[in-house]
């Protein structure tokens, strides 16, 4: 047994003369200090990394089978869409590894909204976090852009019209747009040039730069060490050995916490996966089992649940500015909404990180653009009526609201003192 | 290693224990990915058996079927070709078909459940070339002048005799392969099926 | 309880539709009655298959509901060699969008596309394939309840007989046919409940599965659970 434990040291010395495989170990893991009092909107950062990694192998699978051809088969469908359904019933499993891919790609927004939702709570955007947000924004437009470009591929209804929509949204920039969109699509209608690209831009270059981001992310992070539900910054109090009072060795306190964590999440994609993989239509959406047919607009297009927010922004914009068309100025509006997440960091001039301890400025503000949010998302899944854009365009202002109005209510706000170590609220 | 004051038995345990079914977890989500690589359903259709009508195949004809990506040759020997086959013997690297390239009901003289139809896989057990037919007897051939009739590989010299069997001293080190067949009947031949399956 | 979180879900969706309200049957479930599935495969076989392709699905994969490669092979292999070939058709998409004015779909997984806030896909079919009536200013000289104009003759008439739409806007039937309307109803069940099957024929199992899954989960986040809680001890 020992002379096992010798050999096994023997490989781990030789290792480590020429990699830094213990001393990373020590500096990521098993003497990386994390605060002690993580919660449950702790989990969500451990989940999106699972899911990034399933998405892969899914991903990875789906490849070997999946041919990005628009033309017509013998039977009249497009290839592309024909290779879908020989995925779920020719492909060994290929039906788990496709509802693996599909549940995965609503399970990645719903844990990416919870951990940006944790960053909101806890301040954790704060100084000298800021970087950390910023390539947690980034990741978050790639995430939307590999979604967009994932989406096309299956080449149902829904796929081709979102993707119409979407692109000629870009025609919308004034001088270039048009150019913009043909260049984009690589053809005057979306077709089998766009369908090829997306393909290229989903299954490679949009996946690198997420892993690159990702790893960006958490360097960052464990530059400056995580922040915590009270807000309270654990490296200031250390104990005779430099090791933060507050502070517990990630591994193994966090790596078991967050395989309880994994196992959780696992049992509710499973049933979604297992027993309603469509999701009432939200999902895997209905239309899409129609392939793509550029002669029949469905009689409603609206994107994928998790993108409704920022459509119902776009579509509360009606008015032209500045002689430019309402399109544009609706583009700018989702944009804008997008990127002012980023701006967290310097809008926020409370004293006090976590919402634990702000006033009711800040706390009334946060309610209100929580529901503007869910708000803007439920009616951009539906058409649009007079009365809807109306209250889609109060919603949006609550919205940018609660972001350009940050700088006035988080200083005048009444917070109480952030305590000095950490509490077990 | 005991358990004693330095380590913890019931931790040890439990996370042994958990690791355990961790890992059956593991295995459990692997095996749907790599099944899926396996031959799909459309690929097992494609290779699906090959049904070969033999009723117009006169004694000295040849004809080629494609079974899973493959030329078969089906050929209806005539008696003197049949009866050219253990002339040879001592020519043949495996007379006898010892090694396993031919199911158990072709493990014979003639390799084959008919004695006059050869059912052969038309792929050199070389480097993959398909040979070409060589039935003409003696000098016209073009090989020797006591050539029985077979095959010849252009691609590195492999003969082959009208029982698939390879010659001595060439490239090629197995008999041809006789794929799975059966007969429905006389004149219908079934290629990528057994009667025992 | 899975009905009513379906339902609020549903929510949304109902003003989705710029068409108008439809109202839908519900197609009778059918989906473990192995002689109802054969029954419907047959009935799509001889009916449906001259002019809609089910190009996704292969005919040996019928043994799912009990059939044996010699029966497709006796009985229903009308459009292929082998069992193992897919139900493509021979008609010609250009000349079936000559002839009726659209190339009639393929149905494969027709009833996974047609669900909506008005109700499941198979509901949609099974509604659909009862409600066509005679309309002489149509150039088939047939219409239908839920595809108003559409471009299909009803291919189950010598079975349903004609219905004619009366001005209450109710259906009758006027001349009858060779079923009675609950044996013909009952055969559109069985028919509609071969299309569910034939739209994701591995849903079964699937569910199936999901349980198992579910259990190895459950037991394992005991263990997970246990683990943490023993590690956890020290803390505090």
């Amino acid at each position: 047994m020992s002379k096992m434990n010798a050999i096994l040291q023997g490989t781990l010395n030789w290792v480590d003369e020429r990699f830094p495989l213990t001393s990373l170990w020590k500096e990521h893991l098993a003497e990386y200090y994390a605060p002690k009092n993580f919660n449950f909107w702790y989990f969500f950062g451990s989940l999106a990394l699972l899911v990034l990694v399933l998405q892969i192998v899914t991903g990875i699978v789906l490849t070997m089978h999946f041919k990005p051809d628009a033309s017509l088969n013998a039977s009249g469908v497009p290839v592309a869409f024909a290779s879908v359904e020989y995925i779920m019933r020719d492909v060994p499993w290929g039906w788990l590894v496709r509802y693996m891919h599909s549940t995965g790609a609503s399970a990645f927004f719903f844990v990416v909204y919870m951990h940006m939702f944790r960053g909101m709570l806890y301040g954790s955007y704060r100084k000298p976090r800021e970087l950390i947000w910023i390539f947690g924004m980034i990741i978050f437009l790639a995430l939307m852009a590999e979604a967009f470009f994932g989406y096309l591929l299956s080449w149902g209804q829904m796929s081709f019209w979102g993707a119409q929509v979407i692109v000629n949204l870009f025609s919308a920039i004034p001088f270039i747009g048009p150019d913009l969109s043909l260049w984009l699509r690589g053809d005057y209608v979306v077709g089998d040039a766009t369908l090829n690209r997306f393909f290229a831009f989903h299954v490679i270059a949009v996946p690198m730069v997420l892993l690159g981001l990702v790893a960006a992310h958490i360097i960052a992070l464990h530059e400056v060490g995580s922040n915590n539900p009270d807000g309270v910054e654990i490296k200031k109090k250390k104990d005779a050995n430099g090791i933060p009072l507050d502070g517990i060795p990630f591994h193994p306190y966090y790596t078991v916490k967050d395989i309880v964590g994994v196992i959780v999440f696992l049992m509710v994609f499973s049933v979604i996966l297992f027993f309603m993989p469509e999701f009432g239509g939200y999902f895997l959406e209905y239309n899409n089992f129609f392939p793509a047919d550029p002669l029949v607009t469905p009689l409603h297009i609206a994107p994928v649940w998790y993108f409704t927010p920022y459509y119902s922004i776009l579509r509360a914009v009606t008015y032209p500015l500045f002689g430019i068309d309402a399109k544009f100025w609706g583009v700018v509006a989702m944009g804008a909404s997008t990127l002012i997440i980023a701006l967290l960091p310097w809008l926020d001039r409370s004293p006090v990180k976590s919402i634990r301890y702000r006033g009711p400025l800040y706390k009334g503000f946060l309610t209100a653009f929580i529901a503007s949010f869910l708000i803007l998302g439920y009616l951009g899944m539906l058409g649009p009526t007079p009365v809807r854009t109306i209250v889609a365009q109060i919603c949006s202002v609550i919205y940018f609201a609660f972001f350009l109005l940050m700088p006035i209510y988080s200083s005048l706000d009444k917070c109480q003192p952030e305590p000095d170590r950490v509490t077990s609220k | 290693m005991s358990c004693d004051d330095k380590v913890d038995c019931g931790r040890r345990r439990l996370l042994v224990a958990t690791a355990a079914v961790g890992g059956v977890a593991g295995v459990a989500v692997a095996v749907p990915f790599v099944a899926s690589m396996l031959p799909s359903e459309r690929a097992k259709a494609a290779g699906a058996p090959v049904e070969v009508d033999i009723s117009k195949l006169a004694p000295g004809e040849m004809m080629t079927v494609e079974w899973r990506g493959k030329p078969v040759w089906v050929i209806n020997r005539t008696k003197e070709q049949l009866e050219s086959l253990p002339k040879i013997d001592s020519q043949l690297a495996d007379p006898k078909s010892e090694k396993n390239m031919q199911p158990d009901y072709a493990k014979n003289e003639t390799r084959s459940i008919k004695p006059n139809i050869l059912v052969a896989v038309g792929i050199c057990t070389h480097l993959g070339c398909s040979p070409s037919e060589k039935f003409k007897t003696g000098a016209e051939s073009g090989i020797s002048a006591d050539w029985p009739g077979g095959f010849f590989c252009p691609c590195h010299g492999s003969t082959f005799d009208l029982a698939g069997r390879v010659y001595k001293g060439k490239p090629a080190p197995d008999n041809l392969e006789i794929p799975p067949h059966m007969y429905l009947g006389d004149a219908k031949l079934v290629i990528g099926e057994d009667k025992k399956a | 309880m899975k009905k009513f979180l379906t339902a609020i879900l549903f929510a949304p969706l109902l003003a989705l539709a710029a068409g108008p309200e439809l109202h839908l049957d519900r197609a009778p479930d059918k989906a473990n009655d192995m002689a109802a599935l054969q029954n419907g495969a047959k009935i799509f076989v001889n009916y449906c298959l001259n002019c809609h392709s089910a190009s996704y699905m292969r005919y040996s994969r019928l043994k799912d509901i009990g059939l044996s490669d010699t029966q497709i092979r006796d009985n229903l292999l009308f459009t292929a060699d082998k069992v193992g070939e897919p139900m493509k058709i021979a008609m010609q998409r250009a000349e079936a969008k000559a002839w009726f004015g659209v190339a009639p779909p393929d149905l494969t997984i027709i009833t996974r596309a047609r669900a909506s806030e008005f109700g499941s896909g198979a509901d949609w079919v099974y509604t659909y394939l009862r409600t066509f009536y005679r309309d002489e200013t149509r150039p088939t000289g047939w219409n239908n309840v839920v595809f108003a104009n559409v471009g299909m003759p009803h291919a189950l008439w010598e079975l349903q007989g004609e219905q004619a739409m009366g001005e209450d806007h109710k259906l009758k039937v006027v001349k009858p046919g060779k079923l009675k309307p609950q044996e013909f109803d009952a055969m559109v069940g069985d028919l509609v409940a071969y299309l569910k099957y034939m739209g994701e024929p591995v849903a079964e199992f699937r569910k199936q599965l999901g349980v198992i899954v579910l259990i190895f989960l459950t037991v394992f986040f005991v263990f997970a659970y246990a683990l943490k809680r023993e590690y956890w001890k020290d803390i505090h």
